[in-house]
């Protein structure tokens, strides 16, 4: 039977992702099932991009075993992969005497986590590492292991290696049920139905909807939205650690912090929302300013070049909800912050859950765990020379801002798994992530998937299907 | 090496080349991006070029292809397709001298060098401002776009955004794209502007906006932005004297496409890497009077240094520029410009631009009116002045407050027979089959046209299809309609 698979996983976001790469080190038939044309489209596109140090989560739970181990895992995954990653440390700052009390219970509930070489440091030291640092800082909690990363790179590098080493992704296919038959589980899409005896849930926001297909309801979905601003590169060095103020019951606070890209990017707020409810408000954007200047007082929001939003897969749950919630049936459901950082060993653990309920798994002899791409503009100045003079493609510079050139967008078109859309070439080499946010570089990749790929003027996408860029040709339909 | 290397082969590198190679320079090479000159003036294929330099309406590459041509004459040597990637300074062997200045550069055909030159002219232009400098709240669909890159989409590669246009900001490029959006079959629902008073030239309100019937919402803003995916509405609110959004005044507009049409910022990333000053709040190169940058030997011209209203001012300071690095390169300038750094403190030299001047929002005519004209008055359009008329409908159309003659003749026509250049594009069939991959070819017509025939005439237009690049100024369709105007073309 052509679509009876050992193992099905539901969602390519971060932890579809892991959990399909942990997957394909064994000899399965695998496969993972998008709804979107692309991987990395839910939250894991729109996050702090930080690899947390493990510090925040209550001891004992998932979340803080998780995290710990994932964060440990991240530095070789991206180094193997590569995937632009950088261990530049975070501190948890406080401002009044309490906070400072806080700051020591954090430094021990990281301690007990298993957390490496936290330290609390007076504000004098704080500020010493961080000279942007407000004058009001009392005191901070210093964590060497936190790390910053580009997270759509870290699931599109993970997914493309379970590709390479031969799981299956299916794009635009949309789950709308799933039936038991016999010891099968019958999977219903809007293309197919596939079967399996083990299934991953990994939907994100939507992970509790899947449950409810599978299993009767246990859990409540309660999304939480986020709003960030991303600051041109010029504030890229306003600091360099990431900043956290002291967590309160909305989550860890609004955060400062570089990007592996060199920008700065601020947030996020905390909200409720019905849905998957991405749009930017006004009153959130001011509160994460606001909130924002508090530790750091220079920050200039004029050089801001983008907002985004995202909504946490939070639940009624306080924990990461990763059980068999009926035979052969793993969700991975709840998974907010940090589940950026703990996805790999979340995709680890869900093997282990399987193994569990009965899944056979045999090492790969021929595991691919290497992945490599140009950057040109990481280059040398001799790399550049000979890499332009073996294939000129790459003398031509598409995106300015970023130095992007038009070998790399068509080396990307040629990858596993090749974008659809101009977000889908951004998330993939870069291009549109600078100051003019693609007004320059948008129509020369349109003409690329028009000239390169084939594709209709009404065929070429911003992001996701239905955002088409283009009604049609002038001169038409008028 | 070179005597000078200019970066940028718009309207500004042009001209100060041109103006380096007369006073004397003859090692001149325009560094260009793009596959040819021109620049942003290859998209702005509406008229009202020229007016100041050339004393006659031109449209965007009509006046772009005078410098190509004057380019190619003077010999001056040309990169295309190659773009600058790093800029620096070395000091001369001994300290004695002129710094020896190097232009790492890339291009397919190009490929990676490291260029030297006396001298540099930094002719770069500018960027549009984006949603994310101004924060505008809402979802992030297809659909929102900046109005110069919906520019190029529609003039240049025929790609038309969408057909329910809204437009924030009033900038000029927003003014000339509702006008382009409209004669495309597009309807442009509202022009939005935060301020109590336009942006743009007020030329361009009267030709584009009032001539389609488009309404222009002062001091109002979008306040959110609908649709998932692609966009499907945005609310626009009234804000308050401290632009705060009034609740309770939102309008509701079903659209597919928002414009943003909210400024321009001096593009002056490379400038930094060479340790020249800009000025933080605008952006702009910080300049001497000469066009002369902070570090020596280095020059900027255009909308590198400030945004310009008007291409002949570009063409002006650039030439200012050219002469400049000329001068700079053919006698001991040096030391004329330690002098100059000297008086640095005491006047001689100026920031350009005010500080906080970020984007201009010049009020359209002196009392600052926001265009509501009384009975029997108008706006001459014939030049950017924008000349407030009336006009005296019952004694022969007799007319005041014009600054110059055309203003007599512009005030009586358009209360008897108002007429406009039309300009537009023509389908270039490209070879193959994808429809894709067919361009565009400016046009406009030779004579003004009346208005009530505009749309008339872009019925034809739309149907011509070429199958060969045409030279410059072909007549495609002699006596067009029988209005006494050819439609030719605008780009060789």
């Amino acid at each position: 039977m052509d679509n009876k698979y050992d193992v099905l996983v539901i969602g390519c976001g971060v932890i579809g992702a892991a959990t399909a790469f942990e997957l394909s080190k064994y000899d399965l038939k695998a496969a993972v099932i998008e709804r979107g044309n692309d991987v990395s489209l839910g939250t894991t596109k729109a996050n702090s991009a930080i690899i947390h140090a493990g510090y925040d989560p209550e001891s004992g739970t998932l979340m803080a075993k998780l995290n710990v181990r994932g964060s440990e895992m991240a530095a070789d995954i991206c180094e193997k992969l590569d995937v632009p990653y950088r261990r530049n440390g975070a501190m948890v700052v406080a401002f009044t005497d309490d906070e400072v009390q806080t700051l020591k219970g954090l430094y021990t509930r990281g301690t007990v986590n298993g957390v490496k070489g936290l330290r609390v440091l007076t504000g004098e030291e704080a500020k010493e590492r961080e000279p942007g640092l407000s004058s009001e800082v009392k005191g901070a909690l210093y964590a060497p292991t936190s790390a910053i990363v580009s997270p759509w790179e870290y699931c599109l590098a993970m997914a493309e290696t379970a590709v390479i080493n031969g799981t299956e992704l299916m794009l635009n296919t949309e789950v709308t049920a799933i039936e038991r038959e016999g010891d099968l589980w019958k999977v219903i899409t809007n293309k197919d139905e596939y079967f399996a005896p083990y299934v991953v849930n990994a939907a994100g926001v939507d992970a509790i909807s899947v449950h409810n297909m599978a299993a009767p309801q246990k859990y409540v979905s309660k999304p939480r939205r986020g709003e960030y601003f991303l600051l041109d590169k010029a504030e890229g060095s306003r600091t360099d650690h990431t900043i956290f103020q002291c967590p309160n019951e909305d989550g860890k606070g609004v955060l400062v912090t570089p990007t592996v890209h060199g920008n700065l990017l601020v947030g996020p707020n905390s909200e409720n929302v019905e849905w998957d409810d991405t749009a930017n408000t006004t009153a959130g954007l001011n509160f994460v300013r606001e909130k924002a200047k508090k530790s750091i007082p220079g920050i200039m929001f004029n050089k801001s070049i983008r907002n985004f939003a995202g909504v946490r897969a939070t639940t009624d749950c306080k924990d990461f909800i990763i059980e068999e919630a009926a035979p052969g049936f793993i969700d991975c459901a709840g998974i907010c912050s940090p589940g950026l950082s703990a996805a790999p060993a979340i995709g680890e653990y869900a093997v282990e859950l399987l193994e569990m309920s009965g899944l056979k798994t045999v090492q790969k002899e021929n595991f691919v765990y290497e992945r490599k791409r140009i950057r040109f503009n990481e280059l040398s100045d001799e790399e550049k020379a000979e890499l332009v003079k073996e294939d000129p493609s790459y003398g031509r510079v598409i995106c300015r801002c970023e130095t992007v050139t038009e070998g790399e967008i068509l080396e990307c078109f040629r990858r596993p798994i090749p974008p659809v859309s101009i977000d889908g070439v951004k998330r993939r080499v870069g291009t549109g992530m600078g100051r003019c946010q693609g007004g320059f570089c948008g129509p020369r990749i349109s003409e690329l998937f028009v000239e390169d790929k084939g594709y209709k003027v009404t065929e070429v996408l911003q992001d996701r299907a239905g955002s088409e860029m283009f009604v049609g040709k002038t001169k038409e339909g008028r | 090496m070179y005597d000078v290397i200019v970066i940028g082969g718009g309207p500004a590198g042009m001209a100060a080349a041109c103006a380096a190679h007369d006073s004397g320079l003859r090692n001149i090479l325009i560094v260009e991006r793009d596959v040819e000159l021109g620049g942003i003036l290859n998209q702005c294929i509406h008229n009202g070029f020229g007016l100041g330099y050339f004393k006659e309406q031109l449209t965007g590459p009509e006046y772009a292809h005078r410098f190509i041509e004057r380019v190619e004459r003077k010999g001056i040597q040309i990169m295309l397709d190659t773009m600058v990637l790093d800029l620096s300074s070395e000091e001369a062997e001994g300290g004695k001298g002129p710094s020896k200045k190097i232009v790492t550069v890339v291009g397919k055909e190009t490929g990676f060098r490291k260029l030297e030159a006396k001298s540099v002219i930094l002719a770069m232009g500018c960027r549009e401002r984006t949603r994310g400098a101004i924060n505008t709240p809402g979802m992030r669909p297809a659909g929102v776009l900046t109005a110069g890159a919906a520019q190029r989409y529609v003039n240049v590669d025929g790609y038309m955004p969408g057909k329910r246009v809204v437009i924030l900001g009033s900038g000029d490029i927003g003014l000339i794209m509702a006008r382009r959006m409209t004669l495309e079959g597009a309807k442009v629902l509202a022009c939005v502007e935060v301020m109590p008073f336009c942006g743009g030239l007020a030329r361009n309100v009267v030709q584009c906006l009032d001539d389609f019937g488009i309404p222009l919402y002062l001091s109002h803003t979008v306040t959110d932005i609908k649709g998932k995916d692609r966009i499907q509405q945005v609310v626009v609110s009234k804000v308050d004297d401290k632009m705060r959004p009034i609740p309770g005044t939102e309008m509701y507009f079903d659209c597919d496409t928002l414009l943003l049409s909210v400024g321009l910022i001096p593009e002056n990333e490379l400038s930094l890497k060479a340790g020249i000053k800009v000025d933080p709040k605008s952006n702009g190169t910080v300049v001497h009077e000469n066009m002369e940058t902070t570090v020596e030997g280095f020059f900027a011209c255009g909308n590198v240094a400030h945004v310009h209203d008007l291409v002949d001012n570009v063409t002006r300071e650039a030439e200012k520029a050219g002469k400049a690095a000329a001068e700079y390169v053919l006698s001991n300038y040096y030391t004329l410009w330690l002098q100059n750094q000297i008086c640095d403190g005491c006047g001689t030299s100026t920031y350009f631009r005010k500080k906080g001047d970020i984007v201009k929002f010049l009020p359209p005519s002196p009392d600052g009116a926001a265009f509501k004209m009384g009975k029997n008055e108008v706006i001459c359009t014939v030049c950017p002045n924008g000349c407030h008329l009336k006009v005296d409908v019952e004694h022969d159309y007799k007319v005041t407050g014009n600054g110059c003659p055309k203003g007599k003749a512009y005030g009586k026509a358009e209360f008897t027979n108002p007429t406009r250049v039309v300009t537009s594009t023509v389908k270039l069939k490209a070879a193959g089959e994808n429809e894709a991959l067919d361009t565009r070819i400016p046009v406009k017509t030779s004579n003004p046209i009346p208005k009530t025939k505009i749309m008339d005439l872009m019925k034809l237009v739309d149907e011509i299809e070429l199958t060969e690049r045409p030279e410059i100024g072909t007549v495609l369709i002699r006596d067009v309609l029988g209005l006494d105007s050819n439609l030719i073309v605008t780009k060789g």
